[in-house]
């Protein structure tokens, strides 16, 4: 069973298979015993004509606009969100988008090539599980979450600013 | 002079923590090279062609004697006792090794200093005016702002890993631009409306290197409170929409131009829209306590020297061309800004030793309230310093190579580091400078030729920002030799413009005497009120040519 971190450093099991996009001409393989992430697209070309038992959530692309989920964000239990590069960082953008415009409550996950030097980014902009790249070492992630114990700006993880709390 | 409290402190010595343990998971091969390469970049750290680079931030270009102090201790300790000024106002240096980089940001970090963000795809240094604070026409003081951006901008978490470089630059001159703000990729121009409102006109999609541009306007005037929560919904627009596919088309110039001007700024207010109202709208309190950290100096009340200078200028005709070509008028009477031009011929310009850092921040400490400034010239201000004691600070600077009265001549050129030291150039750029200096040795001369910016890059990454010199070379490779494109026009002033391509280009002997070309048909043309750029812009390029190519 794959490991994933989670926020606060823990590693837990979990079993989510993320379903690639199916090449053309067929169709959407789902795993029978496990809940399923599939693409944003295709939930939402018909968001009730799938179901599936173990449960199931979406997973969007960098360049897909998360603008197109409001209103039903709820409904699903996880979103990924996937960096093809840890370079790409729209992402990042991807995140406070569903958390602070569309109010995503539920677990938003980044998956992908995910590293060690990035999670504390993805934990500011929303991301609260992370599927490591697998030759990176698991136990490690607690620190890199928390090199910094306060920020300049808020961001997801919190909404005042270093002015104002300078204020305060 | 921004101090650090508690906060900033602690942000700083997590970063070095981050860093050093970066360093060490890079240095035990748990960080493949591709990864570790951005980490480095945001820490400021370049390898080059000979050795690492190390760009060390100077925000806005402001430095205490203090700082100037331990860079040139660092120099001598840990590089070969030299650094070199960048036309962004920071700091390099050219010799660092990596292992060491970690202690070298511990040392900076006891001095609030840092490299951070001064490379890399991210928000870098914010620059403004050398001559902020001091000069009268200024709508406010840009300074306090460009901390505010530059904190905003700092560890920004969204903002990390953009498509390209993002450089954001603050004037507050109503009569000039010295920060060239309309050639960044943000450029916001500090105005007044009519209820005498302060606010700021925004540029964006400005910028050199390949695809040169002046950045059209976005919003005519942007409340003062509204400053990050608009500059946010530009970066998202670009973090989100800006090319990612070809780093030559990454820049937001390039997605400006794609989405045109007002497709871009429709783009940005919608999506500012959504977040105006946040929290991280300014609050009054938060710029009045910014505006504090930026007060006058202990200025005393004194009246202009006028009569002292007037008989020293009489007396000492070398002091009098200093005064006329290196000293600025101070809003304060009895004070003057001095600019210490760091282009002695025969020395690479805009490199400066361990021990004349050292004097810089002596006379700093003895002339000028303890402060100097980097320019975007490359050059060093010390922005308060006493009528009265000008020429003995002129004495003083003498014997240091500091007092060459050259500021905005032809011989004060602007000059990238070159193929002497960095592995991007095509071309080296140091000797050309120099050939052109040496060329142009009578100040008598230099003087009569008025303002003439001369822009040396070596390559289409343009660090000397070749496009906006009223003369700019650009170093090309021509099949393995160093050939020398030279263009004309440019203009990084508030009637910014790019300069236009003379021609084929010319083998680096051949430089100083085409730039002789050059100066001489613009004596042979010019009306007697002209400068160089405006004789360029009546006649044109063709006379210009025709000389150059006969």
């Amino acid at each position: 069973m794959p490991e994933i971190i989670t926020q606060d450093g823990t590693i837990k099991q979990d079993d989510w298979v993320l379903v690639s996009r199916p090449e053309e001409g067929e169709s959407l393989q789902l795993p029978e015993k496990q809940p399923a992430l599939i693409p944003m697209d295709i939930w939402l070309a018909d968001p009730h004509a799938i179901v599936h038992k173990p449960g199931l959530g979406i997973w969007l692309e960098s360049h897909d606009e998360p603008e197109r989920l409001e209103g039903m964000v709820n409904d699903l239990p996880l979103i990924a969100v996937n960096f093809p590069k840890f370079s790409d960082g729209r992402g990042y953008s991807i995140g406070r988008l569903l958390r602070e415009r569309l109010g995503y409550r539920n677990e938003l996950r980044a998956v992908g090539d995910v590293l060690l030097d990035q999670l504390q980014f993805m934990k500011r902009c929303g991301f609260d599980s992370y599927a490591l790249r697998p030759d990176k070492d698991i136990n490690k992630a607690a620190r890199c979450l928390n090199f910094f114990s306060q920020s300049y700006q808020a961001a997801t993880d919190t909404d005042i600013p270093l002015f104002r709390r300078r204020a305060g | 002079m921004y101090v650090y409290d508690e906060h900033d402190r602690q942000i700083l010595a997590e970063r070095v923590a981050q860093f050093r343990d970066q360093t060490n998971r890079a240095l035990a091969g748990e960080l493949e090279e591709d990864e570790f390469l951005p980490l480095r970049l945001q820490n400021g750290l370049y390898v080059q062609r000979l050795a690492p680079m190390l760009r060390i931030c100077v925000p806005y270009g402001m430095l205490r004697s203090d700082q100037i102090r331990r860079l040139a201790r660092i120099t001598r300790d840990y590089d070969k006792g030299y650094a070199h000024f960048t036309t962004r106002q920071n700091v390099q240096l050219n010799w660092p090794a990596i292992e060491d980089v970690p202690d070298i940001l511990e040392e900076l970090s006891e001095v609030e200093m840092h490299a951070n963000q001064t490379s890399g795809n991210c928000i870098r240094n914010t620059t403004t005016d050398q001559f902020a604070g001091v000069q009268d026409d200024e709508i406010a003081d840009p300074r306090p702002y460009c901390e505010i951006i530059h904190q905003w901008s700092t560890y920004h978490p969204e903002f990390a890993f953009l498509p390209r470089k993002f450089k954001v630059a603050v004037n507050a001159s109503e009569r000039t631009d010295r920060a060239a703000i309309q050639v960044h990729d943000i450029g916001l121009q500090m105005v007044r409306n009519d209820k005498g409102e302060l606010g700021f006109r925004v540029h964006v999609g400005g910028g050199l290197g390949r695809t040169p541009m002046v950045g059209p306007v976005i919003r005519e005037f942007l409340p003062e409170p509204d400053l990050l929560t608009y500059l946010e919904a530009i970066l998202r627009v670009y973090n989100r929409y800006g090319r990612r596919d070809n780093k030559y088309k990454a820049r937001i110039k390039i997605l400006v131009k794609a989405l045109t001007p007002e497709g871009f700024a429709e783009k940005v207010e919608k999506e500012w829209e959504h977040t105006r109202n946040s929290p991280t709208r300014l609050t009054r309190e938060a710029i009045e306590r910014m505006q504090g950290y930026f007060t006058a100096p202990d200025y005393q009340a004194l009246d202009n020297a006028t009569d002292l200078l007037a008989q020293q200028r009489f007396e000492h005709r070398a002091f009098d061309q200093w005064l006329s070509h290196n000293v600025t008028t101070h809003k304060k009477p009895g004070y003057a800004i001095v600019t210490l031009t760091v282009k002695e011929t025969g020395t690479p310009p805009d490199d400066v030793s361990d021990r004349q850092l050292e004097q810089i921040a002596d006379l700093a400490d003895e002339y000028s309230f303890g402060e100097a400034r980097v320019t975007h010239h490359q050059n060093v201000v010390l922005a308060d310093v006493r009528q009265d004691r000008l020429f003995e600070l002129w004495q003083a600077l003498q014997p240091i190579g500091f007092a060459t009265p050259n500021l905005d001549t032809l011989t004060d050129v602007i000059c990238c580091p070159g193929g002497d030291y960095c592995a991007l150039a095509n071309a080296k750029s140091i000797p050309v400078a120099e050939s052109i200096q040496r060329r142009f040795d009578d100040l008598d001369y230099l003087y009569d030729l008025g303002r003439i910016d001369l822009n040396i890059s070596g390559c289409m990454n343009a660090c000397g920002h070749h496009h906006v010199g009223h003369i700019g070379v650009l170093g090309v490779d021509k099949k393995g030799e160093e050939f020398y494109q030279i263009s004309l026009g440019g203009s990084s002033q508030h009637d910014a413009s790019i300069g236009k391509i003379l021609g084929p280009s010319f083998a680096r002997d051949d430089m100083p005497e085409v730039v002789a070309k050059l100066i001489g048909v613009y004596v042979e043309k010019r009306t007697e009120e002209e400068e160089f750029l405006d004789t360029y812009r009546r006649i044109g390029i063709q006379p210009f040519k025709e000389k150059v190519y006969a």
